[in-house]
């Protein structure tokens, strides 16, 4: 790829960058918090964390779409003010104009760089063969496969030449199998050295896709987004899963990425630190129901490794952290060393019938998610036993987003319904404490 | 880019040509001889109107209608050239924004015939003596009724452009003007065409009806089929009639297989899918230029110009661009003038607005206007529930039977797009001849051209409602008024109010032509604000003319806001299927 004698030159240099977006009640929210980053020549670094971790942010960042609220970014030495030249993009839903041929998308950023119609259709079609692309020039996007059609993202983005190739979570609108083929397609042309690149940024939540591709991991916490720590990958192209130092980096990972700096995973503390300003994912209760009974049984008698149960379930990394997060809010069951295990109550929940389950769920909401006991007492106390949804929206917005906001108001309302504590009218936003049995009269 | 899909394939082929490209050809240079004849018309002093006036002889017919399509067609040019440049300044400058969006909606319940006065006085004025001002008073008038809904529609598809393809084009350097052309139009395209196809079935009504007309002293009849018609019932011709009806007929299908649906079948690429997804649209037009391949090459310079049109590197001005620096919040300052100037130019209008019609008008003007306005709103809420009973249970069997939908789809169509106020002599003498009551017997002429959009429409929804839906509501035995209640009108409900909304628009505006007919030397007129709008308008009396609209407006305005607007937000929430 690069002179080996000649020193690694520094492509991107982040210092101290923070950004923060405006939420509901006027503050701002920190997405990303003073994070610092160097990218040389030569290597792949992957981003992994969480949704919502603000690694996408810092991948635009990074691209030039978004600016830093502050701290330093620059790029070969040059403020990153809007997007730099040699850097392009691969995106998430592939961005593709479906009223443009493959070629034509391919031809698009050359076109915006001037390059005449005679060079601009010499790299393109080069960059399409590169690609595996051939034969598919003049089809639109919509006949393409979901495989196909980021390969045309990939193909767009190395037609310009770019010093760097930004890619958010390229791979994760596949399927499985398309995915792990242009995952390997891709990391046997970079260590052939024929991609027109020096370097690659990625993000992922994919711990086993940073580990296959990756030259370096950083590991991003959440709330606000920090790196919270960084692993050198040292394994050979092409790298075997099933090598006991691959699985044990993954391991690792899992481990590292269920253990958060500012939020520990003790019970106590999320209690601590949350409260009423707690942001609930949305999860159903048939979910976390089906896991909690997964948990209990045969093979793993209450006990899980991640990255097994991630595997049998065919979840990834994230959303089996994102399910686990949600038992262990309700103390069904919680993380210890990368391993996801039950509660004596999510125990006793497992083998419960339907009613008596409900009930036991609604007494964990009620004790351990303080927005519902809040929700609970209001309505208790007030003589018509119903109040706006609003009067909670706008709790709620004084410590989020207003986009948190409403995820974690259509948990409330999901779990609370389930749980039976209380009625949700979706068309007045009212709660109320009637028994949405007994009356059937409107709606 | 209007072209520039077709030259990979241009370039493969030798281009040789073939029968098509004859066929095409004589079809491209007919359209040219075809607009340079009509177009030369135009220039002819004003008296040549009177020295030649219209005709009732059907051989003049086709000229006739050739001077009316080519309004249109000059029409819809200005409307796409005027949404282009006023959607994209609207949405990507939030001052003007401001401004612009509130001002489309009241333009959008003015009515159009209403603007027809004002327009011919000044466009005689421009052009004096020549009856270029007076062809452009009518073009004028079709104008404002197809420009609002193809500006709102394509203002809304550029706010709504996809933030990944926003980011692409960003990242990959794409500048402005570049912006605009490769992602905005793209992306803008399928809703504007539906919009302006909407905007061609309306715009035939006013055409007709603007071609003959009357301010005070001024009469103004300008060749083509209205004012044949106009003349035809002064001469109590119907023969006449009959010819010109006939005549529209032929010039519709015409236009929307000549034109409309090869856009349609072209623009179908621009549909915003990421899977292939049903029947494509097809136009036999569009595929006989595809198969020719001289013809196509003659296209290859204009897709030539065309991409170096679209590919020109501009930058909007600053201010128009929007800013993602978090700390650059908006100017306060500049907000602060900006208000300030918007304030004053109110409050002058208003100002001048007050003084021209208090000097004109009496308080009992204004409650006279209200009168029969409230009159005209009777009129329009019976009407639409009149069409709604009969309109709602025929399109729900027509559209659950899809065979017979494919039939009858387009027929609702062009019968929604044809002239209804072609056939109001017909309704007119059958009225002069029973000796009915005006008051009621003219108000259904008002629905007559309009009613069509709510059967289309139900239609289209009851052909869209799930068949695992029916079958539920089949295997649960739910029948009758049950399954009317329960199962077909919930389904059905967002279509049905999409065409009620335009119905009752349209109505409105027909209320000026179908409030007051005549037949020879016999008037009739209704009690109401079109009546009172058209007797203003044929006394030149201006101040009545404004006040009857500004009443029309606000009356539209707020039936749109307090009635239809939550029904229709109620039915996209609540029952929008999928």
């Amino acid at each position: 790829m690069l002179d080996p004698t000649k020193p690694p030159a520094t492509l991107i240099d982040l210092r101290g960058v923070s950004r923060s977006f405006p939420k509901g009640s006027g503050e701002d929210l920190l997405v990303l918090d003073k994070v610092d980053l160097t990218i040389r020549s030569g290597e792949i670094v992957g981003l992994l964390g969480r949704s919502g971790s603000g690694k996408s942010t810092l991948l635009r960042i990074i691209a030039g779409l978004i600016a830093p609220s502050s701290g330093a970014a620059t790029c070969r030495g040059e403020m990153i003010q809007g997007p730099p030249n040699g850097v392009a993009m691969v995106f998430q839903s592939f961005a593709l104009f479906p009223w443009l041929t493959v070629l034509q998308n391919v031809e698009l950023g050359l076109e915006a760089l001037g390059i005449d119609a005679a060079e601009r259709r010499k790299r393109a079609i080069a960059a399409i063969d590169l690609i595996g692309l051939d034969g598919f020039e003049s089809a639109y996007p919509k006949e393409l496969s979901g495989g196909m059609r980021q390969r045309v993202g990939f193909a767009r983005a190395l037609v310009v030449h770019p010093d760097l190739l930004l890619m958010d979570e390229p791979f994760s609108a596949l399927d499985v199998l398309t995915a792990e083929t242009l995952r390997t397609d891709l990391v046997d042309l970079w260590t052939d050295g024929r991609l027109p690149i020096k370097s690659v940024l990625m993000v992922t939540h994919n711990i086993e896709e940073a580990v296959l591709m990756c030259d370096r991991i950083l590991v991003f916490s959440s709330n606000p987004g920090r790196v919270a720590a960084e692993f050198k990958v040292d394994l050979p192209h092409p790298r075997n899963r099933l090598d006991a130092t691959f699985r044990q980096l993954v391991d690792t990972l899992y481990e590292r990425m269920t253990q958060r700096p500012i939020k520990p995973p003790t019970m106590e503390n999320i209690q601590a630190n949350a409260g009423v300003g707690m942001v609930l994912d949305h999860v159903s209760s048939n979910v976390l129901s089906g896991l909690i009974e997964t948990l209990a049984n045969e093979p793993y008698n209450g006990r899980a490794d991640l990255p097994v149960l991630a595997g049998q379930l065919q979840l990834e990394a994230d959303e089996i952290l994102h399910l686990g997060e949600s038992l262990q809010l309700l103390h069904f069951a919680q993380f210890k060393d990368g391993d996801l295990v039950l509660t004596e109550a999510g125990n006793r929940f497992a083998h419960l019938e339907t009613d008596a389950r409900k009930k036991l769920f609604a007494e964990h909401l009620v004790t351990y998610v303080p927005v519902m006991g809040l929700i609970k007492r209001v309505l208790d106390e007030r003589p018509s036993h119903t109040a706006p949804a609003a009067r909670f929206r706008n709790e709620l917005e004084d410590y989020m987003s207003e986009e948190y906001a409403d995820e974690t108001l259509k948990t409330i309302v999901s779990w609370g319904r389930y749980a039976e504590l209380f009625a949700y009218d979706e068309q007045s936003e009212t709660f109320s404490l009637e028994n949405p049995g007994v009356d059937e009269g409107h709606g | 880019m209007t072209l520039q899909d077709l030259r990979i394939a241009v370039l493969t082929r030798a281009p040789r040509p073939n029968v098509w490209d004859l066929v095409a050809l004589i079809l491209v240079v007919g359209a040219m001889v075809l607009i340079v004849y009509g177009g030369e018309q135009t220039t002819l002093p004003l008296s040549a109107l009177e020295v030649t006036p219209v005709s009732l002889d059907p051989a003049n017919l086709p000229l006739y209608a050739l001077r009316t399509t080519l309004r249109m067609l000059l029409a819809i040019v200005c409307s796409t050239v005027f949404t282009f440049i006023y959607a994209a300044v609207a949405a990507k400058s939030r001052r003007a924004e401001m401004v612009l969006i509130p001002l489309l909606d009241i333009l959008q319940s003015v009515p159009i015939l209403g603007f027809l006065t004002f327009t011919v006085v000044f466009f005689l004025n421009l052009f004096p003596g020549q009856v270029l001002g007076a062809e452009l008073a009518c073009v004028f008038a079709i104008f404002t009724s197809q420009a609002w809904n193809m500006t709102f529609s394509m203002y809304q598809s550029i706010r709504n452009v996809p933030k990944d393809l926003e980011e692409a084009s960003r990242s990959f350097h794409l500048s402005g003007w570049q912006r605009f052309w490769r992602l905005d139009v793209p992306f803008a395209m399928p809703g504007l065409i539906w919009n302006a196809m909407m905007s061609m079935s309306g715009g035939w009504f006013f055409v007709v009806a603007s071609e003959a007309i009357t301010v005070g002293n001024t009469t103004v009849t300008l060749p083509g089929v209205g004012s044949y018609v106009a003349t035809a019932i002064e001469k109590r011709d119907l023969g006449a009639i009959g010819y010109a009806l006939l005549t529209m007929l032929l010039v519709i299908i015409a236009y929307d297989q000549l034109l409309f649906r090869p856009i349609v079948a072209w623009a179908d690429k621009f549909r915003f899918e990421q899977t292939a997804s049903g029947d494509a649209p097809t136009s036999w037009m569009l595929d006989l230029f595809r198969r020719t391949r001289a013809l196509r090459a003659l296209t290859l310079p204009f897709a030539a110009l065309n991409r170096a049109f679209s590919n020109l590197n501009i930058e909007w001005p600053k201010a128009l661009r929007p800013s993602d620096k978090p700390g650059a919040a908006p100017s306060r300052i500049i907000d602060a003038l900006w208000f300030a100037l918007i304030g004053l130019s109110t409050g002058y209008a208003a100002y001048k607005a007050y003084v021209y019609l208090s000097a004109n008008l009496q308080p009992s003007d204004v409650y006279q206007a209200v009168l029969g306005g409230l009159a005209t709103l009777l009129r329009v809420v019976v009407l639409i529930a009149l069409a709604t009973l009969i309109w709602v249970p025929i399109g729900v069997w027509i559209g659950l039977r899809p065979k017979l939908a494919e039939r009858v789809q387009p027929l609702a169509q062009f019968l929604a797009a044809f002239p209804a106020n072609l056939a109001f002599p017909v309704f007119v003498l059958l009225i002069v001849r029973h000796s009915l009551s005006a008051n009621i017997w003219l108000s259904p002429l008002m629905i007559l051209g309009t009613q069509w959009y709510i059967l289309f429409n139900v239609i289209a929804g009851a052909s869209a409602f799930p068949s695992d839906l029916r079958e539920a509501a089949a295997s649960l035995h739910l029948s009758g008024w049950r399954w009317w209640v329960k199962v077909i009108l919930p389904g059905i409900f967002p279509y049905y109010v999409t065409g009620a909304i335009t119905a009752s628009g349209g109505s409105w505006n027909a209320s000026i032509v179908a409030e007051v007919a005549s037949w020879g030397d016999t008037h009739l007129s209704a009690t109401g604000l079109g009546a009172y709008i058209a007797k203003a308008t044929e006394d030149g009396d201006f101040p009545r003319v404004v006040l009857g609209i500004a009443v029309m407006c606000v009356m539209v305005t707020l039936f749109n806001r307090l009635f239809w607007r939550p029904l229709y937000a109620f039915g996209e929430r609540r029952l929008r299927l999928g």
